[in-house]
């Protein structure tokens, strides 16, 4: 196996420092190749893009030690992208720092453009020639997810499959939308590159276990494509939400501003009138109100972060759903 | 005048977030003018407050023609203004990136929702608007191609420039493109500045609003626009970029006629005060926009210039 790490875009900063974006490459010895046409299959890893997103920084390590313990069962290439916002990263900011831009916006940048701009365009350059990408986010820091993978409607046929394959929990099939089309995933997918988009955990933490989980998928997505013939572990089935009409779930959004005092974790199974938590005023110390379950369903969000504004996202329940 | 209470929010440990109106007249709804929407548009706040006072005065004195009404909303978002932070408090979101927002959504589409909800019935809409580039601009009406845009209208402002811009995937959840959506007759309203106020621009556009307005039959007033309104769309504008970084060091500013060769700008090597590039002009032309702070990055575009023709 050779591993090499690549810088795919760089920049000079105004005192004294670059700005490098860079990726991990490993694929087998050309002499060990068992099949030529494999050893040129790209599976490509994307984390990064929102700074304060953490959760693929373990799939990243956890994916190249689990290769490197049985090299010889790659056939052929995995690139890791660990950090495509590294100035986000450091300042734990979703965006882009001293720009306040969304890095999930800008695509597909434009190599005559600014800065971040072409930062984008090299990304997407760089990617020509994927087979299949992840790009890997944790939602944000207000919210916590079981391990899912969002579609837009315009790409279900081609990546619905993909994703069934992936280990994760719920595959969730959304409406399409105007701004959506400058993100990262649509405008690979739009260029032919099959992309899914994975949202697991929450912003500026690690879970382990969901880490574990995803990476099992990405050996699965693997042996699929002939990228590795070693053993993988047994898939789970997902649940898969074709919510176009976006029926399938209800939204929980805080009836007032206070702080919120959580009662059920995400993945639970939940009744109507179940309650989730309550909002309270420690000033007073009063429950300003409670957040209860409209519906039956599954609580595959849920609020983390405490804080709470009139309107925040307080949680998501999947409708009672039969098709898997 | 009164001043009305547009859209509140109850905070946990701050005052209410409150978004005030100010109406003059009564009626129609003849015209709506919003100020600021991020926490860094003082320009545009203090454009609007000029407005307040010069219409009180004209209200005072019977010169708002009768049956029509206007609103001027100055700030759609103190709290980010009082904190000095660009976007919404909690969540970092744009305002003017929810609309035509969602009274049952999150709290920023929540507040576009109540804000537009007061203003989507206006003949026209007047927005001071601001880009995210920081710097100094020659005042400029634009307009979104939309399909229902209306560019004589736009002349009617008297301003320079009337600039017709192409949307963008995320210009559709702008107050500009769903004010047009909506059938208002709607245009973003440019001044020098945006987080320092510039009175002389911002006398400029007073003046430019309250002679659209008198051209619309709304006021009566004797200001006019001083321009012939040139019309550009934005894709002829053209950009002049550093190739290097450093400090940015201004030679020429916004609202100056350039000629082909002549130096704009020095980008410096922060440490040794080496000069790293001298860009010189493409074009004959007048400078849109002027980068304005002290640093600047690579391949950031520092000038926009508007060719000559
Ligand atoms: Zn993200």
């Amino acid at each position: 196996m050779i591993e090499e790490t690549i810088t795919i875009a760089q920049v000079n900063l105004p005192v004294d420092e670059e700005l490098k974006i860079a990726k991990h490459r490993m694929r087998p010895d050309v002499g060990s190749v068992k099949k030529l046409e494999e050893a040129h299959k790209r599976i490509g890893i994307v984390t990064g893009i929102h700074g304060d997103e953490l959760e693929g920084q373990y799939v990243c390590y956890e994916l190249a030690r689990r290769i490197r313990e049985t090299p010889e069962r790659l056939c052929g290439i995995v690139d890791i992208y660990p950090a495509m916002n590294p100035f986000g990263i450091d300042n734990i900011t979703r965006g882009i720092p001293a720009f306040d831009l969304d890095m999930n916006r800008l695509f597909p940048g434009n190599q005559d453009g600014d800065m971040n701009e072409y930062i984008a365009a090299e990304i997407i350059r760089d990617m020509e020639g994927t087979f299949l990408c992840l790009d890997i986010h944790a939602s944000n820091i207000f919210l916590t997810e079981v391990p899912q993978i969002r579609i837009n409607e315009l790409h279900r046929d081609i990546l619905v499959p993909f994703a069934k394959r992936s280990n994760v929990d719920l595959v969730w099939v959304h409406g399409a939308s105007t701004v959506l089309e400058s993100t990262f995933a649509y405008s690979l997918n739009d260029r032919g590159i099959h992309t899914l988009v994975v949202e697991m955990g929450v912003g500026m933490r690690i879970t382990r276990e969901y880490g574990d989980q995803l990476v099992d998928g990405i050996f699965a997505l693997m042996k699929d494509a002939g990228i590795w013939d070693g053993e993988v572990a047994p898939m789970r089935e997902p649940v898969v939400s074709y919510d176009e009409q976006a029926e399938d779930v209800y939204y929980l959004n805080a009836p007032v501003s206070g702080v919120f005092i959580k009662q059920m974790e995400h993945g639970s199974m939940v009744k109507e009138g179940d309650v989730l938590g309550q909002i309270v005023d420690p000033m007073s110390g009063k429950v300003l109100s409670e957040i209860t379950a409209p519906g039956d369903g599954w609580l595959f969000t849920v609020r983390e972060y405490p804080v709470v504004d009139e309107g925040s996202l307080m949680g998501r329940i999947l409708k009672p759903h039969t098709e898997t | 005048m009164r001043r009305e209470t547009i859209y509140e929010i109850k905070s946990l440990y701050r005052d209410d977030f409150r978004v005030t109106g100010f109406r003059f007249g009564s009626g129609e709804k003849a015209a709506c003018i919003m100020g600021s929407m991020r926490g860094n548009e003082y320009q545009q706040i203090y454009v609007c407050s000029q407005l307040v006072r010069k219409l009180k005065k004209l209200e005072e004195q019977g010169r708002i023609r009768a049956g029509k009404e206007i609103l001027i909303i100055p700030c759609g978002n103190p709290y980010s203004v009082n904190t000095k932070k660009r976007f919404w408090t909690i969540d970092n979101t744009d305002i003017n990136r929810m609309f035509p927002g969602y009274d049952l959504g999150e709290t920023t589409q929540r507040i576009a929702d109540g804000i537009f909800q007061e203003i989507k019935d206006y003949a026209c809409g007047i927005q001071f608007a601001s880009f995210y580039m920081p710097g100094d601009f020659v005042p400029q009406v634009r307009i979104m191609k939309t399909g229902k845009e209306n560019i004589e209208l736009a002349k009617k402002f008297g301003l320079p420039y009337v600039v017709v811009h192409d949307p963008r995937p995320f210009d559709t959840a702008t107050l500009n493109y769903n004010w047009q959506v909506w059938d208002t007759d709607a245009f973003s309203v440019y001044t020098t500045s945006t987080s320092a106020i510039d009175t002389k621009s911002a006398a400029q556009a007073v003046n430019a609003v309250l002679g659209f307005l008198s051209k619309q039959e709304i006021l009566d007033y004797a200001g006019f626009g001083e321009y012939e309104s040139r019309v550009v769309a934005s894709h002829d504008f053209i950009n002049v970029r550093m190739d290097y970084a450093g400090f940015f060091e201004r030679i020429v500013g916004a609202g100056e006629r350039v000629e082909e060769g002549d130096s704009l700008a020095r980008i410096v090597d922060p440490y040794t005060a080496t000069v790293r590039q001298t860009i010189t002009s493409p074009v004959d032309g007048m400078v849109a926009f002027a980068h304005s702070e002290a640093l600047a990055y690579q391949n950031t575009a520092v000038y926009k210039l508007i060719p000559e023709g």
